[in-house]
């Protein structure tokens, strides 16, 4: 099976491209939404068996294609492998992926064919980011994913999609570049576009300056897509926009793309300039908790509420990360123990706990908030509005949706026994033990989060009497004019089951994807260790 | 080989302008003739690209009546400029028989232009260069303003003239100021004149590279030299348009590289931060140009001075040794290549929309996707090569010139080179933004491409697409290229 193992990850990557090509030649709309969502049931049975098959023991990439030789004269090359950070995050995206084709499936009705074919192509680009071991490569499919998600928000979008999409464009653009410049540059000192090896060769660890540059070049690129307070700002526009998978992807995958290279490139490749702008990080992510969670509660939009939550959460991972990113150098460890007066093991401890819990919310964060975007969704197809309020006293008419909402809204709000929850714990535990002043600035954030779920959601449109005169204007999911709102149907219910049964089963056993994310962010705490 | 054997490309090009030539004179044009004078005209730039690979790809330098310099270099460019020369006659007949009777004249004057372009790829002559450029510019004035009929041509032709006879005059006081000063009209004379200043009068090298560089920006569309450009590319025929934006430009680039490289690599000191000026004026003012054009025609036409900034990065980057192989010549030479197969296939996507449609005007170009599915995904991809976003030549090229200016470290010339992408990135979203989520205009007129020009627009695509994916086999002649030409270097 050893060429198999080797041969998987390519298998996973370029599936949905072969995908994609197919429903360009079929002209049937039946048989190309059939066809994507079987199709795209492949990645993610193959990224089940790689949970499954990954090997705790030896750790560390696996499944590596080996290094394949690809354009000699930059020595880049074909390589693919995955770790404990990146395998649940290739599960995430398939399982996603097919949810939201199987959901668009049902309601998006015009122009399916390219509807789907982008679709595919997205799904192949965020796989690609996620497995690439090369610069270039992974370069290649970072910039690839925003064409699709382009002319998804622009094409199938809202009322302002002109306006989302290109924002949406111009700003990732700019910290793309950002951060191609500081992959030239990394390349240009190591010699290689090797990502573990430009790590290990460990770029401008002699000069402040010029890692510091190179620091920003990658951050600007990665923040702009977490995305990172003051970056934020096309986001609300792009979720609010886009149709309803593309911001269940935009939520669920793309922003982690961003976070994910914070930790794949970022830390192991800069431990000098990360001890040293760390504070800007931890800044940086407590005010976007507390911020994202404040704009949230004077939204009258529900879909842009939900999309500032994603600001206010994705804070949570900067957070954890900058406060890791504090004791990546012995001094830097020393430094806090002495502030904090506490043992350095205590504050390494800390560090991987922050690592952990940053690791934790991307994923949690996936399911939860794709969740949401898709109840949000169904609201939207059948009342034709998301305006806050038009809605009130739902609960009494559709009592499934509600609960899929109170479900998921808790889970976003951190309610114990719900997977939100082992995500905050850990990053706060984590940064509180590393950053307590702006640790404790963030778990304002909290409280300020389940005022906006419990208010603004679950209280202004499910409780209260129902009157029919706030909204007068409601069709069934397939269009059809009716008196009133109808509940969730079948297909929307199988959508989100999968979703709600993670948020339940990380909630009450999270061991299994802690140990994945555990053993990533113990390697990585090693690996700078052993620098010095 | 003897200097005839090394001059074959061009022969074939002169033989088959004369034969075309004496063909228009012997018979009477009707549109028979005028197709068979294109195809004659594609016969012998085959010809001439075969002789090329075949004779000149993997030689070591050699002079050809002491005037050209038959190496690596020349015959990228070469390559790079009968591909051009050869996509746009191909795709070119019908435009043009529909516009004029005079299709003879027009193909001869199109395959000298050629031979004016080969010349001007090899030539180490100042004596020799100037005559190429004038050559060619003669016969690009004369193609501009082909269609006497039409205002539009005839006030680019006149235009283009106009400041063209000003910068060759300008360009011959820098000739004549570098002989002057050196006693050579061979670049490498001169540069070995000014290692052994005999005169002492290295002063005036300055304004001598500036005037030179002065007829030659202008030949390359380089800002403070590019107004005429647009106006140009705007109103001459789409084909002539095609290969000035591109073709023209790449010759212009080889001269460029020679005459600063060859001749005056002492001085890279100098010239440097002067070509670095160049660069980022030429990307501003283009790309600020081109946001607020409504015709598609004059966007492309914009975006093709603020692409020749950009390949400017990688002159002022040069470097004679890199080991990360990014050498900065290397990558003018790439995206050179790159933008050739994108600009020539947009251009082309212009004109066929042009042909059918009867506008330029971007309104014209709403839900283009619905009416010609197929031109217009192959115009995005170029859009998006010309935006330099992965997986096409054009991020290839970027990707070399930023590299060689960040190994420099000019890094605020990167940095201009990250916010004119993002604003460049702007408006080739508008036209991609016009042919995919606005609904037709009340005029929607399906667009039938002509079988010809879809030949080459598939050509332009996947080439594009290759050179993105898998660039490889080109990177390596482009090291050769640029190697050879460093090693050449005084």
């Amino acid at each position: 099976m050893e060429s198999f193992d080797q041969l998987v990850l390519t298998i996973i990557l370029f599936w949905p491209l072969l995908a994609g090509l197919l429903v360009l030649m079929s002209n049937d709309e039946k048989t190309i939404k059939t066809g994507s969502i079987i199709a795209s049931l492949l990645p993610l049975g193959l990224s089940i068996y790689l949970l499954f098959a990954y090997n705790f023991d030896a750790g560390g990439m696996q499944f590596d294609t080996g290094r394949i030789e690809w354009i000699p004269q930059l020595n880049a090359s074909y390589h693919l492998g995955i770790d404990g950070l990146s395998l649940p995050l290739v599960f995430l995206t398939a399982l996603l992926s097919t949810l939201s084709l199987y959901y668009s499936a049902g309601v998006i009705r015009t122009r399916v064919k390219e509807y789907f074919f982008l679709f595919h192509l997205l799904e192949m680009s965020m796989l690609g980011v996620f497995v690439s071991l090369d610069y270039v490569l992974f370069y290649v499919f970072w910039e690839i994913s925003l064409v699709p998600m382009y002319f998804l928000i622009g094409i199938w979008g809202g009322k302002n999609r002109d306006y989302a999409a290109i924002k949406f464009f111009i700003y990732t653009l700019v910290g793309s570049v950002a951060m191609l410049l500081a992959i030239l540059g990394t390349f240009l000192v190591t010699g290689t576009f090797d990502i573990l090896e430009a790590a290990a060769a460990q770029p401008f660890a002699d000069n402040l300056t010029l890692a510091s540059l190179a620091f920003w070049g990658f951050f600007l690129g990665f923040a702009f897509k977490v995305p990172s307070f003051p970056f934020h700002t096309w986001l609300p526009d792009a979720h609010t926009e886009a149709p309803t998978a593309g911001s269940v992807i935009l939520a669920g995958v793309l922003l982690k793309l961003g976070a994910y290279g914070l930790l794949r490139i970022m830390l192991p490749t800069f431990p000098n300039a990360s001890v040293y702008w760390s504070p800007w990080l931890v800044a940086l992510g407590a005010i976007a908790i507390v911020y994202g969670a404040f704009v949230c509660v004077a939204q009258t939009d529900l879909k842009r509420l939900i999309a500032y939550s994603s600001v206010s959460h994705m804070g949570y991972v900067v957070l954890g990360i900058g406060a890791a990113a504090s004791v990546l150098t012995p001094e830097g460890l020393q430094r806090v123990a002495e502030t904090l007066r506490v043992s350095e093991a205590a504050v390494a401890d800390s560090a991987a706990m922050a690592i952990n819990g940053a690791s934790l919310q991307m994923f949690n964060h996936g399911i939860i908030t794709g969740a949401l975007f898709f109840l949000v969704g169904i609201i939207y197809e059948r009342a034709h509005t998301r305006d806050l309020s038009a809605f009130g006293g739902l609960g009494a008419k559709t009592p499934y949706f509600y609960g899929l909402m109170m479900v998921a809204g808790f889970a976003s709000l951190g309610l114990p026994g719900l997977a939100g929850f082992w995500a905050e714990f850990f990053t706060f535990r984590g940064a509180f033990g590393l950053v307590p002043y702006w640790t404790a600035f963030g778990t304002i954030g909290i409280i300020i989060t389940a005022v906006y779920i419990l208010w603004r959601i679950i209280q202004n449109v499910f409780l209260g009497k129902y009157d029919p005169a706030r909204h007068d204007h409601w069709t069934t999911v397939q269009g059809q004019p009716v008196e009133g709102p109808t509940d969730v149907a079948f297909f929307e219910k199988v959508t989100l089951w999968p979703l709600i049964a993670g948020m339940v089963l990380i909630g009450i056993y999270p061991t299994p994807l802690v140990k994945f994310f555990n053993q990533s962010a113990v390697e990585l705490l090693n690996f700078v260790k052993n620098l010095s | 080989m003897n200097s005839f054997e090394l001059l074959a490309p061009e022969i074939i090009l002169l033989v088959g302008g004369l034969l075309v030539f004496l063909l228009d004179v012997a018979f009477d044009t009707d549109e028979e003739s005028g197709m068979s004078y294109a195809a004659l005209t594609v016969l012998f730039l085959v010809a001439a690209l075969i002789a090329v690979v075949l004779l000149q790809l993997h030689v070591e330098p050699e002079m050809a009546f002491d005037l050209m310099r038959i190496d690596v270099f020349g015959s990228f460019i070469k390559v790079t400029v009968f591909s051009a020369m050869l996509l746009v006659a191909i795709a070119s007949n019908g435009y043009m028989s529909k516009r004029t009777n005079n299709q003879g004249e027009f193909w001869t004057f199109f395959l000298m232009v050629s031979v004016a372009m080969s010349v001007l790829a090899s030539a180490t002559n100042l004596v020799l260069i100037y005559v190429a450029i004038e050559f060619l510019s003669i016969t690009s004035y004369m193609l501009a303003g082909f269609l006497r009929d039409e205002d539009r041509s005839n006030e680019a032709g006149l235009k283009y003239f106009l400041y063209g006879s000003v910068a060759s005059a300008v360009m011959l006081y820098g000739i004549s100021l570098l002989y002057g000063a050196t006693g050579s009209l061979d670049l490498r004379g001169i540069a070995e004149g000014f290692a052994a200043d005999t005169n002492g009068v290295n002063i005036v090298v300055l304004p001598a590279a500036l005037l030179a560089l002065a007829g030659l920006a202008f030949k390359a569309s380089l800002a403070p030299f590019y107004q005429w450009a647009p106006d140009t590319y705007d109103g001459s025929p789409t084909p002539v348009a095609t290969y000035l934006s591109t073709a023209s430009k790449a010759a212009a680039f080889a001269v460029l590289a020679r005459v600063f490289v060859v001749g005056l690599p002492q001085f890279q000191v100098a010239w440097v931060p002067i070509l670095a000026g160049f660069s980022i004026l030429t990307m501003t003012m283009g790309n600020l140009a081109a946001l607020r054009q409504q015709s598609v025609k004059r966007l492309i036409a914009y975006s093709s001075v603020a692409q020749a900034g950009y390949i400017l990065m990688g002159l002022v980057a040069v470097a004679a040794t890199a080991e990360s192989g990014m050498d900065g010549l290397n990558g003018v030479l790439i995206y050179l290549f790159a933008y050739l197969f994108t600009n020539v296939g947009a251009f082309l996507a212009v004109m066929a929309i042009e042909e059918r449609v009867g506008s330029t005007d971007i309104n014209a170009y709403n839900g283009l996707i619905q009416r010609a599915p197929g031109l217009t995904v192959m115009f995005t991809i170029f859009l998006i090569s010309l935006a330099g976003i992965p997986a096409t030549g054009g991020f290839l090229g970027k990707f070399f010139v930023f590299g060689a200016a960040i190994q420099h470290q000019y890094y605020w010339l990167a940095a201009a080179g990250l916010i004119n992408a993002a604003i460049a990135a702007f408006y080739y979203l508008r036209v991609v933004r016009a042919m995919f989520f606005v609904a037709d205009g009340e005029a929607a007129i399906k667009v039938d491409v002509p079988i010809p020009v879809q030949v080459s627009l598939l050509i332009c695509t996947v080439a594009t697409l290759w050179i993105g994916l898998y660039p490889s086999a080109i990177l390596e002649l482009a090291n050769t290229a640029s190697q050879q030409l460093l090693a050449s270097m005084f």
